[in-house]
């Protein structure tokens, strides 16, 4: 009953075109946002802060960089988490090398580099698709973790690669609570996925949409495959750049190579899945989900041991963490593929009709 | 000379090792269409399986024949229960899917068999050669040797298989047109169970071999994943382009392992070592510049 657009007629093309063109939805987002923004920081405590909500929005930002490129350009990348590197190495550098530049511009600086990376192993997916061009994803995220590791240069000569972040300072306020942090990662991930919201309603989404479902009847409507296959792997990259400078300067503070492992490019590979292949708002729940359910499984599994009787060590919790990652992906293929983003619509298409669905 | 030469045979057999994994790759991508990404993970369950049998008293024999049972009935489980319900869905879901798999099985086989890692004796040492050691002063191990052969067997074997038995034509037959396939009265369910246990025992020989060779641990499954460039050398349906694509990454990698560092140490500084890791990914992609089809791969033609 609350959520029907009956009544709301558009009588403008610009009320026609808006992002969100129900009026309900648009009251929920400002909602949204005003608690986001206004009300979590005011309760949230530290612990919340520094290992939920963060990493949250970091890698939510990182999924829906894969997300652009699998999702909507339907090109399956298994380096995310190389890009991610690729991004924290270089704002560490750019920091370090260039005197007095904001932490911002550094952060557009790593995603360009990002961009950069994104493009060179994108050039395979020109000739190449399906899982040739996964394997040869494999290559980027070898080969990068490898080159952070072994040219000293770039992580300062620094033991072993490890760089620890500078401190993020803008304005010459220095950000050093969770608080903070949390703000300014908010900031970015809402300015980026509002552009990304946008992105995949343009021409260039539309036309990586039509590459994803037929490349070949894309090429005959006309749409370039080469200049929009790059593009998507720029994009994505660059997303993902900034979602691993945010990871080393917001989150971690010092990171090292190996941590952007293939483990962890194929943790936002299922993210995207379980939230939803080509969907914005599914990169956030997908990450909410992955992050959420190691948590959860946590505190759950020695509850239920202990209920049980059975012998239980933390070796096993991580076992079965594996496998429950493993057979969700599985079942959300088989019953859903589109994700929770799908579950999420088919409740607001509910919504619409309910009470009177008839 | 003599130590290339010596490099060189010793990187060719450890190719033999992939090929035996991606071997496992080709028959089920030949016959379903499916690019199993979890052979890896099955390769790690087969080898804790047979040290899991022997753990419980079972002698090496019987541990390899219920290590095949568990094998069958798996792959006989993933088709029924996985791909059975994905059937025409695109070839990349497909591919998720095995991902998911992969990391269900990782998960799965040390909560059966215990996580820590063991060695696994096959009565095979890994040690050199005397007569190759005394006439050419070359280190060639007997492991590897024996490796190479059985692989060879194994190879043999599906060939024969896939060529002149009722089974191996069907086999053939699916793999070129379900469609066709079924209206002649092929049982195509049946014949991916088939599929998916022989591949099941294919991952059960690479098991043992490296198994035996690196101990029985978690990282088998990363080498599983060297079996990937190996496929886009030889081509994804190709049972000899798997042995091809086997031996070049082999002596490749480790030709590049041995010359690559002190030519990049020189121009750059610092240590180098640990190109092993990425060379065979990097060879493979532009491998994909000149043939994307691979080797002996089926050349790929779009239809709208």
């Amino acid at each position: 009953m609350l959520y029907r657009e009956a009544g709301q007629f558009k009588t403008s093309y610009a009320a026609d075109q808006q992002l969100f063109p129900i009026r309900q939805d648009r009251i929920g987002i400002l909602i949204l946002l005003a608690v986001v923004f206004l009300v979590i920081p005011g309760f949230a405590s530290d612990y919340w802060f520094s290992a939920i909500l963060i990493p949250f929005l970091i890698f939510s930002l990182a999924a829906l960089g894969l997300n652009i490129l699998t999702g909507y350009a339907g090109q399956l990348s298994l380096g995310s988490a190389a890009f991610m590197a690729v991004g924290a190495y270089a704002a560490y550098n750019f920091q370090l090398r260039i005197d007095g530049i904001p932490i911002l511009v550094s952060f557009v600086c790593a995603g360009l580099t990002a961009a950069g990376a994104g493009i060179l192993f994108g050039l395979p997916s020109l000739w190449i698709k399906g899982f040739y061009l996964a394997v040869a994803t494999l290559a980027a995220q070898f080969f990068i973790v490898w080159c952070l590791t072994k040219f000293p240069w770039l992580s300062n000569y620094s033991s072993s690669g490890v760089i620890s972040t500078q401190p993020l300072i803008f304005f010459g306020h220095e950000f050093t609570s969770p608080q903070e942090k949390y703000l300014l990662v908010l900031t970015i991930v809402a300015v980026m996925a509002l552009a990304a919201k946008n992105m995949v309603r343009s021409s260039t989404g539309r036309a990586w949409m039509a590459v994803r479902d037929m490349d070949v009847a894309a090429s005959v409507i006309g749409i370039r495959l080469m200049p929009a296959k790059l593009l998507a792997f720029a994009v994505s990259a660059f997303y993902c750049g900034v979602a691993g400078a945010l990871y080393a300067f917001c989150y971690l503070g010092s990171v090292e190579p190996d941590g952007f492992s293939l483990d962890m490019s194929f943790r936002i590979l299922f993210m995207i899945i379980i939230g939803g292949v080509g969907s914005i708002l599914g990169s956030f729940l997908g990450a909410a989900f992955i992050l959420l359910l190691p948590i959860f499984l946590d505190i759950a599994l020695p509850w239920v041991a202990s209920l049980l009787g059975l012998p239980f060590s933390s070796a096993t919790v991580s076992h079965i963490q594996v496998l429950v990652f493993g057979a969700l992906i599985m079942f959300f293929l088989i019953v859903e593929p589109h994700g929770l983003a799908r579950l999420w619509q088919i409740t607001k298409e509910k919504l619409r009709l309910w009470p009177f669905p008839h | 000379m003599q130590f290339f030469l010596e490099v060189l045979i010793s990187g060719l057999l450890s190719g033999v090792m992939y090929a035996l994994v991606a071997l496992g790759f080709v028959l089920i991508y030949k016959a379903s269409g499916v690019f199993n990404f979890a052979q890896g993970a099955m390769v790690y369950l087969a080898a804790l399986a047979v040290v899991g049998c022997m753990e419980k008293g079972a002698p090496l024999w019987l541990a390899i024949i219920l290590a095949f049972v568990i094998m069958t009935l798996f792959g006989i489980a993933t088709e029924k229960f996985v791909l059975r319900k994905l059937v025409n869905q695109p070839p990349i879901t497909l591919f998720m899917a095995t991902i998911g798999l992969a990391f269900f099985i990782e998960g799965l086989a040390p909560i059966v068999f215990g996580s820590e890692p063991r060695a696994l004796d096959l009565g095979i040492v890994d040690e050199p050669i005397p007569a190759i050691l005394d006439a050419w002063d070359m280190v060639i191990s007997k492991f590897d040797l024996v490796a190479a052969g059985i692989a060879a067997l194994l190879v043999t074997t599906l060939a024969l298989f896939f060529q002149y038995t009722r089974i191996g034509r069907a086999l053939r037959a699916v793999a070129d047109d379900h469609q066709a396939a079924l209206s002649i009265g092929i049982p195509l369910q049946h014949i991916w169970a088939i599929v998916w246990g022989i591949a099941g025992f294919v991952a059960l020989v690479a098991g043992l071999m490296w198994g035996a060779r690196n101990g029985v641990q978690f990282a088998l499954t990363f080498t599983a994943l060297k079996a990937l460039p190996v496929l886009i050398i030889g081509g994804f349906t190709s049972v000899p382009g798997a042995i091809a694509g086997g031996l070049i990454i082999g002596a490749s990698e480790k030709l590049a392992e041995i010359y690559l560092p002190p030519v990049m140490q020189s121009m750059f500084g610092g240590n180098f070592g640990g190109i092993e890791g990425w060379f065979p990914y990097v060879l493979a992609l532009f491998f994909l510049l000149v043939r994307p089809e691979g080797l002996f791969g089926e050349k790929h033609i779009d239809r709208v």
